[in-house]
């Protein structure tokens, strides 16, 4: 089979819209253009029904009911609007909030903005396998805590946090369990029931579907959860968001959820034999190289590797037809190496030579092949090139050495 | 990021990899920057101890393209130079040639503290103790 280049194997960042989720969507751009908030006529219903529907497949997926589920425009809004939206809610009952160092920044920065306004939040650290201690978080709730904020899955190394264990903590001290399960919803198993989460930010576009549309899951008994707003205007979404909603985007992501919920036994199991085909390949034809968290608590699509003596950025360079990307300073904003490599005790050095593979529905096990070959290729070229490859074969300790930083 | 055809050119076909034998007493060795930045560069020069001219420069990168194609560029630069001329080299120099972006600066500069730094090396060989030029101070 042909390959067609580039690849595109950075599915943590975001993943192609399925063209079943397009077709669903496509007639709420033409004749279905009507605002789901207009009640008295033909227009305004067809469109509330599709948000209804898509309400209804979102639910499905996380064992969740329709009416528990608020839509967003993304996952960052969901993120705010849950810890926001609780501490806003419950200051009366306390203010302290615990959450994790690897976080995504939407968690980490609201968090941080709630401590202007005299929250106290608790940033747990994590292992080195990348999941945070049961023991530490039993020992950092206290009176206060009203919220726990945790992952389901990293969106830089895919290790999953032990969800159902820490639902129970919450359960057991009368805290509400928020979970980011942006990259693991529609990927494994996400059963708010089961998990006793309490809230669940969920985003379209992880899961094949359209950008600019999210989902909060907020539960309505046992306990019942209530968010104050932080969109304030016509009381969409029984006053927790307002706006007019984004009917096509949510009948896409409504979609997406759906293929998702049938597919992802065999699509689990498919992405993790070529993920593990990818490692295997990797790991057969080059030396000094190491993942980067648990292999064992992992979404199945998802390899972060370091290639030791290798500069992360330099390695993308030269495998310009993939699209993967890197924990390196030079790739990110902030100049900083990945904060999440960081917190799991990895060193900047092989922070700098990480590689982040995201898996998708649509990588083929010849693309596998191809960005092995290419991977292999290339860091073996870069280490021809590398002052430290060669010092490490010459038997020098690159941690005694006087470096002279610029 | 876009990078400059020269930047992809030198990352592409770098000039001058390798090593020199780093006991000769006429090769200067400078190794700048850390691992736990994200960059370091091994420059040598086979430096005539006559003529002051460097006849051989080779180089070994750590880093981003940028940073392999400044330190590319600069054994291109250095050879066939005398110590002194390849002491004016500034990182100024590197940025125009390459058209290195404002992120990407810190590449020149640790690419001119490698020529400066080979060419201590070599002049402390010599035994010659005055240092091979002021530390530049736009350190990024």
């Amino acid at each position: 089979m042909a390959i067609n280049l580039p690849i595109y194997m950075d599915n943590h960042a975001t993943t192609p819209v399925d063209p079943r989720v397009l077709e669903a969507m496509l007639p709420f751009f033409g004749e279905k253009f009507g605002n789901a908030a207009s009640r008295n006529h033909s227009f305004g219903w067809s469109a509330e029904e599709a948000v209804e529907n898509a309400r209804a497949q979102i639910a499905r997926l996380v064992n969740a009911n329709p009416k528990e589920i608020i839509f967003t425009s993304g996952a960052t809004e969901s993120n705010n609007l849950a810890i926001k939206g609780v501490a806003e809610m419950y200051r009366e009952k306390g203010n302290h909030i615990i959450t994790q160092v690897i976080e995504h920044k939407a968690v980490l920065d609201t968090c941080k903005r709630l401590e202007k306004y005299g929250f106290e939040v608790n940033y747990l650290p994590v292992e080195k396998d990348g999941r945070i201690n049961l023991d530490d978080l039993r020992r950092a709730i206290t009176p206060k805590t009203i919220l726990i904020s945790i992952m389901y899955a990293n969106n830089e190394i895919g290790v999953i946090n032990p969800i159902a264990e820490i639902g129970k903590i919450a359960k057991e001290k009368g805290v509400f369990f928020h979970v980011d399960g942006v990259q693991a919803a529609g990927k494994v198993p996400v059963d708010v029931q089961k998990d006793n989460i309490d809230l669940l930010s969920l985003s379209g576009h992880k899961i094949y579907g359209p950008k600019g549309v999210g989902a909060l899951y907020v539960r309505r008994r046992n306990p019942r959860v209530q968010v104050s707003a932080i969109i304030d205007g016509g009381g969409h979404e029984r006053g927790m968001r307002s706006g007019t909603l984004n009917v096509p985007g949510i009948v896409g992501m409504g979609k997406a959820c759906e293929v998702c919920q049938n597919e992802m036994a065999e699509e689990g199991e498919r992405l993790r034999r070529l993920r593990e085909r990818l490692k295997e390949g990797i790991f057969a034809k080059l030396d000094e190289v190491y993942i980067n968290g648990s292999m064992v608590h992992r979404l199945p699509h998802n390899l972060n590797v370091s290639f030791a003596f290798v500069e992360g950025e330099s390695l993308l360079m030269g495998i310009n037809d993939v699209a993967v990307s890197s924990g390196s300073a030079c790739t990110s904003a902030t100049l900083e190496p990945s904060y999440v490599l960081k917190a799991l005790g990895v060193g900047e050095d092989l922070a700098h030579t990480s590689i982040r593979f995201g898996l998708g529905r649509f990588n083929t096990q010849e693309e596998v092949d191809y960005v092995t070959d290419r991977v292999v290729e290339t860091v073996n070229r870069l280490r021809e090139l590398s002052p430290l490859y060669e010092m490490a074969k010459e038997g020098i300790d690159l941690s005694k050495m006087n470096w002279r930083p610029a | 990021m876009a990078y400059s055809d020269k930047v992809i050119d030198h990352y592409n076909h770098p000039r001058n990899v390798g090593s020199l034998p780093k006991e000769d007493p006429n090769v200067g060795t400078g190794l700048v920057g850390a691992p736990e930045c994200g960059d370091v560069m091994k420059l040598q020069m086979k430096i005539n101890p006559e003529t002051q001219v460097i006849e051989e420069a080779k180089f070994k990168t750590f880093g981003c393209g940028s940073a392999i194609a400044s330190s590319s560029l600069a054994t291109e630069w250095v050879k066939g130079k005398t110590v002194e001329e390849a002491l004016a080299i500034k990182n100024t120099d590197i940025v125009r040639e390459l058209s290195l972006p404002p992120v990407k600066i810190h590449c020149s500069v640790l690419a001119e503290d490698a020529i400066k730094a080979a060419i201590g090396d070599w002049k402390r060989k010599k035994g010659d103790t005055t240092p091979a030029a002021q530390t530049t101070t736009t350190h990024g």
